[in-house]
């Protein structure tokens, strides 16, 4: 079955009782028992929900996972799958990366004795050279937040596998509808699914998806054990939003392929970065790994003045943080995702205050285009002296 | 302003825009940013959503704290706080803290290098031989779960005073309406709000209420940067439960002193734990330090085949996991709340295989009672030297 097919399928069926097509939000926090000792299957609702089970199965089967698990964010997600190492343990991570992502394991992780390498993913030689005796996971995003660097999914698992050491790739971005990074070699997979999945900039919540039975048991253990679950009314809000996930996420690609076009071509812009282009460096990779490029586009603007003067013309485009729903954002990292990563590494990345990341919704392109048009003429005006 | 009137007319009660008479659900993840320069109240959800807002400045209010935070189940809000600790940290815990609780420090912190020690914290001088210099906090819960033992709250915070350590208790069974920990010197309260303050069955959630405004900036860095919040229609209904929280107590309260006094005097009955029963050890300091008992009892039938002859029989109450609802719920700690806990570990609480856990709801007291009596009459048939034989299953 086709995965359009599986999430639109998502559900059906389940409730035999009635027939409902979508399946109900079961708000018990208890269940009762039949007896001492006996069970239905649910008992306590952080242990597991039926509406949330419906959820967790769909996202495992796009995935390609064993088992899947819905967490209260997207960061809650990324906490509870840390809860799998201990002290002393050492991580590798795509040195582009979200600053929430990136301030959990400095600010509060660290303080446990885990630490953390950030490596450039795209170079195998620095991956492996970063790889210690404490070494236990590999930590990618890819294409990474906001740069839209590519990392060879394929190589760098495999990579992994020769150590000994766990794969988590962080498939925000890219959804399985474009990318099922399982099915090249990683070991779980993450999503805040407040963006792409859910899709409305509705609901908040986060995905684990994994593989094998033995770390499928320890996830379950630390979810409930965490208990930094996803809500009953979430859960049905994300199952709702992966059911249009495919026509969505081709909308995405194709406004984004327009807008990227708009900016390489327009003064104000210095760089566009945008994996689907022919000329951005990762693009072979991606293409040889993913079936589409999502809808993700950075920009850099010639000065740092023209900065506010873009989000305060933007009508359509919303200023705002966040991604992955139908309406247009446009987010400006410095201060906003990754304000939380030291201004000399952001810089070091490339993360500077010319850049500008916009999540390319579902209107129609032809709007968004002229809504940029205009803002960044606006900025070539009075953003005044240019370099 | 009394408890009853604040819970209604506190702060956040009403929708400051519309007027309107309930606090909006917003369900928006993301907020538009007129200015760069200008930060607007709310920008990203995790980090704030009016809806969340609400109730956790509701919570604060009634538990006399600077800083309310809501976590997506209590055990989100109880493992949030302890990160407010680092490696090398030792913290000394109630030896009968919910088994959740335990299976978190024990299998997941502790691998994080924070050492607990679990005492009998109703002995203040075992509280004070476990501190060490590398104590940074005492955790409590009182009255503990299941077997309701009463920690003298005021006699700890002076000594965690002394010592500069942190206090945190966990206020789930008495809620803000009848004990306020903050008031008696604790640092930081936390509650699974999925029990009373909840209280209908429906909603997982937790939340937790700091004194001041210091420790209040580090949970929510914490609370912002693990993420482990509460949506935004689950704040909502845990705010409509509040608005009840008193009414709902009363009674539930109302019919545990009645079921406690009836089950103490029933003969197929060893042992009953209220605190408001007399007899009961903490009795005094319960009733120096909370303004009530509480809807949560606990007591003995003997053994494992005596507690499964009482579940199978009962009709009213949910057999289920949880408590704390409009629904009286009968639960096994043994095997459910406790579950977590090794059995030595749980033997040595008196976490017996003959314990039963009731959470009296609002039924009427008058069909609880006919209902457990009904039950407990098949017991006289059962002789609790049926013991042994259920051991050795176990």
């Amino acid at each position: 079955m086709q995965l359009e097919t599986k999430l639109v399928q998502s559900g059906v069926g389940k409730d035999e009782r009635t027939g409902a097509i979508n399946f109900p939000v079961y708000y018990a926090t208890a269940y009762r028992h039949p007896g001492i000792g006996e069970s239905t299957g649910f008992d306590y609702t952080r242990t597991g929900n039926p509406t949330r089970a419906i959820l967790e199965e769909a996202i495992a089967a796009a995935e390609s996972g064993d088992s899947g698990f819905a967490c209260a964010s997207g960061m809650a997600a990324i906490h509870t799958t840390m809860g799998l190492f201990s002290q002393r343990d050492h991580i590798i991570v795509s040195l582009d990366l979200y600053g929430g992502t990136y301030r959990l394991f400095e600010q509060v992780l660290t303080r446990y004795g885990l630490w953390f390498t950030y490596a450039d993913l795209r170079d195998l030689d620095a991956v492996k050279s970063a790889i210690r005796p404490e070494t236990k996971a590999i930590f990618v995003e890819t294409p990474t937040n906001p740069l839209m660097q590519i990392t060879d999914l394929r190589e760098v698992a495999l990579l992994a596998k020769e150590h000994g050491l766990l794969t988590i790739v962080d498939n925000t971005f890219m959804t399985p509808y474009f990318q099922r990074p399982l099915e090249l070699g990683a070991d779980i997979v993450l999503h805040s699914g407040t963006k792409y999945l859910g899709g409305h900039n509705d609901v908040l919540a986060g995905l684990i998806v994994t593989k094998g039975t033995e770390l499928s048991e320890k996830v379950k253990f630390l979810h409930n054990t965490i208990g930094a679950v996803l809500g009953p009314q979430d859960s049905w809000l994300l199952l709702r939003g992966l059911k249009t996930l495919a026509l969505r996420m081709e909308r995405h690609q194709s406004n984004a392929f327009a807008v990227a076009q708009r900016l390489l071509e327009h003064e104000a812009v210095t760089e566009v970065f945008y994996p689907g282009l022919s000329e951005h460096p990762g693009h072979q990779t991606h293409a040889s790994q993913a079936s589409g490029y999502s809808g993700m586009v950075s920009f850099r603007v010639r000065s740092a003045e023209q900065v506010p003067v873009v989000l305060q013309n933007l009508k359509l485009i919303s200023f705002a943080e966040s991604l992955g729903g139908v309406e247009s954002l446009c987010t400006y990292p410095a201060t906003q995702t990754h304000a939380d990563i030291p201004q000399e590494i952001r810089e070091y990345v490339g993360v500077c205050d010319r850049l500008l990341r916009l999540s390319v919704g579902i209107e129609h392109p032809d709007d968004l285009t002229a809504d940029l048009t205009q803002a960044l003429d606006a900025s070539l005006v009075t953003g005044g002296q240019l370099r | 302003m009394n408890f009853a009137t604040k819970a209604l007319h506190g702060v956040s009660c009403f929708d400051p825009v519309t007027g309107a008479s309930s606090v909006p659900i917003y369900q928006a993840s993301t907020f538009h940013q007129a200015d760069l320069d200008a930060p607007g109240l709310y920008d990203y959800a995790r980090s704030g959503n009016p809806t969340r807002h609400a109730l956790e400045e509701a919570i604060a209010v009634l538990e006399g704290g600077a800083r309310g935070f809501a976590f997506a189940s209590g055990m989100a809000a109880i493992s949030s706080v302890f990160m407010l600790f680092s490696a090398g940290d030792h913290i000394v815990v109630s030896e009968d803290v919910y088994g959740g609780t335990f299976r978190f420090l024990t299998q997941v912190l502790s691998r994080m290098g924070i050492e607990v020690t679990f005492v009998d914290t109703t002995q203040i001088h075992a509280v004070e031989n476990a501190i060490k210099p590398k104590t940074k906090g005492i955790y409590l819960e009182t009255p503990s779960n299941p077997t309701l033992k009463v920690t003298d709250l005021a006699a700890v915070c002076r000594i965690a005073k002394k010592r500069d350590l942190l206090v945190m208790v966990d206020n789930t069974f008495m809620t803000p309406y009848y004990q306020k920990p903050l008031e008696l010197g604790a640092d930081v309260v936390i509650h699974s709000a999925t029990k009373f303050i909840g209280g209908h069955s429906d909603v997982v959630a937790g939340l937790a209420v700091t004194k001041d405004e210091a420790l209040g900036k580090q949970l929510y860095f914490i609370q912002n940067g693990m993420g482990a919040i509460l949506g935004a229609q689950d704040s909502w209904l845990v705010m409509r439960g509040l608005k009840t929280l008193k009414a709902r107590l009363d009674v539930g309260t109302r019919s545990a002193e009645r079921i406690a006094q009836w089950l103490s005097q029933h003969s197929a009955v060893k042992h009953v734990y209220y605190t408001g029963l007399c007899t009961h050890a903490g009795h005094q300091i319960q009733v120096n330090q909370a303004s009530g008992h509480g809807a949560v009892l606990s007591f003995d039938v003997g053994s494992r085949e005596r507690a499964k002859a009482v579940f199978d029989r009962v009709r009213l109450p949910i057999v289920a996991v949880s408590l704390g609802a409009v629904e009286t719920i009968l639960s096994y700690p043994a095997t459910m709340s406790h579950a977590a806990m090794p059995a030595e570990e749980r033997a040595k609480r008196g976490i017996t295989d003959g314990l039963i856990r009731l959470s009296a709801g609002l039924e009427d007291t008058e069909d609880l009672l006919r209902d457990l009596a009904q039950a407990l009459d098949v017991l006289q048939t059962l002789r609790i030297s049926d013991e042994k034989k259920t051991f050795s299953r176990a």
